[in-house]
């Protein structure tokens, strides 16, 4: 095992080099992971769909559960206007929260602790959200940037501000996932090095500091998967009803 | 011994802990654009293929499984209280046709009491009616029985006096006689013998 803790993002080839032209898309362990994470996904919620009893079983209702929870807090923070968004924000959260959990098994890959991956999911947002708003409001949806009551000397400045914010949600959309999921999986690394460095006599301590940290670490995978997708819902609110 | 043990694994300890944090200048492995290509394109499949599975296939089926339920939970519910109405309309019913039922009984009840009644008066008259008459019948046989008595008595009065006087003299008197002193002593004490 290498005491490298980055060594565990490394991503390497399966299989035979792939190419296209000149770009290499070579299946890697980052592939795996994300075909794992959507195939247990759809097994999931195909079994889960796939029988209506007025009991659900267990799986259904664990599909049924998710279903609601990712439909209210759509409406909660979007509203009714977002309903045609559903399965895009419910496919997001459960990519997202499946590879987050699928990164805690030991000996596997975080596909999330990729800011390649998580900045091409967040610029997709990004693109899609303005071309709703552009779509929804015409130029009005620049409106945006002017909030209402603002004194008129200040007014320049808070522009700015504003567009610095909006064109900077990608980029922290992103990084949040990335750095979370990098900085947890790094700390559990250390910790476990220090588990075995220290031995019999000392390991203890970072041995259930690595079983406390493996806990939250599972906390902040389904609490990130959750901001991702609630972030999502929240600009894609500012693009469907235009408050300011 | 323990003494040993500990102090080796704080020498080991010094070593790995150098070698963790010497073998950390490789640098990030996110930052390595060699696979960025790759992963973006395995990024777009999946998730494509989950998106467009999730949206075509399985989201409506759980969706129509949710209205489902609820709009079965609705019709039982409103099945229950349809029914729930009509007994009760039922039972208002019971109740009335209990009610109706009771007057019906009573009037029935009343009815034929009154019937009886009357039919007991009606009854009541005709035998009144009927003893009245036989009294009457009976007076007026009485008082011609009465009024042909002193007749009769002045008859037999005549004819066993006139068979006393035969008997004790040997002598035929003329009745037209003797009837003639019975008439005598009538009017003298009728008054006497009849009463009146």
């Amino acid at each position: 095992m290498a005491a490298n803790p980055m060594t565990q993002f490394e991503v390497y080839r399966i299989g035979p080099e792939i190419k296209v032209g000149a770009f290499d898309i070579s299946f890697t362990n980052a592939s795996l992971f994300m075909v794992i994470s959507s195939l247990a996904i759809l097994i999931i919620f195909n079994l889960g769909s796939k029988k209506n009893s007025i009991l659900p079983s267990k799986i259904q209702l664990l599909a049924e559960l998710s279903y609601s929870f990712v439909s209210k807090m759509i409406s909660d923070t979007a509203g009714s206007k977002a309903k045609p968004y559903f399965s895009f924000i419910f496919s997001l959260f459960m990519f997202v929260l499946f590879c987050n959990m699928f990164g805690m098994i030991p000996y596997t890959f975080t596909v999330t602790s990729h800011i390649i991956v998580t900045f091409i999911l967040a610029a997709f947002i990004f693109i899609g959200v303005t071309v709703v708003g552009f779509i929804k409001h015409g130029f009005g949806y620049l409106k945006l940037f002017v909030p209402s009551g603002v004194p008129i000397v200040l007014l320049p400045l808070i522009v700015v501000i504003e567009i610095i914010s909006y064109l900077s949600r990608p980029i922290s959309l992103s990084v949040r996932l990335f750095a979370n999921m990098m900085a947890g999986h790094t700390m559990m690394k250390v910790f476990g090095g220090f588990v075995v460095s220290l031995g019999i006599v000392g390991g203890w301590l970072p041995l259930s500091f690595s079983v406390a940290l493996t806990g939250l670490e599972i906390l902040v995978a389904f609490l990130q998967a959750y901001v991702f997708a609630i972030l999502t819902c929240i600009y894609l609110n500012d693009a469907l009803n235009l408050h300011h | 011994m323990f003494k040993k043990l500990f102090l080796y694994s704080l020498i080991a300890n010094f070593f790995f802990t150098k070698k963790i944090f010497a073998a950390e200048s490789g640098g990030m492995p996110q930052l390595d654009p060699e696979f960025w290509i790759s992963q973006i394109f395995w990024l777009v499949l999946t998730f494509g293929v989950l998106y467009i599975v999730l949206s075509k296939l399985i989201l409506p089926k759980i969706s129509a499984n949710l209205e489902l339920r609820k709009s079965q939970i609705q019709e039982n519910i409103e099945a229950a209280e349809k029914q729930r109405e009509s007994s009760e309309a039922k039972l208002e019913e019971f109740d009335g046709i209990i009610l109706k039922s009771k007057i019906e009984a009573k009037n029935i009840f009343k009815d034929v009491r009154e019937k009886i009644i009357k039919n007991i008066n009606s009854k009541k008259e005709i035998l009144d009616k009927q003893i009245n008459d036989e009294i009457k019948k009976a007076e007026v046989e009485i008082d011609t029985l009465r009024q042909s008595a002193p007749e009769k008595i002045n008859k037999i009065a005549v004819v066993t006096s006139a068979e006393i006087l035969k008997k004790l003299i040997g002598a035929e008197i003329n009745n037209s006689s003797i009837s003639a002193i019975v008439d005598d002593l009538v009017k003298k004490n009728g008054e006497k013998y009849y009463g009146h």
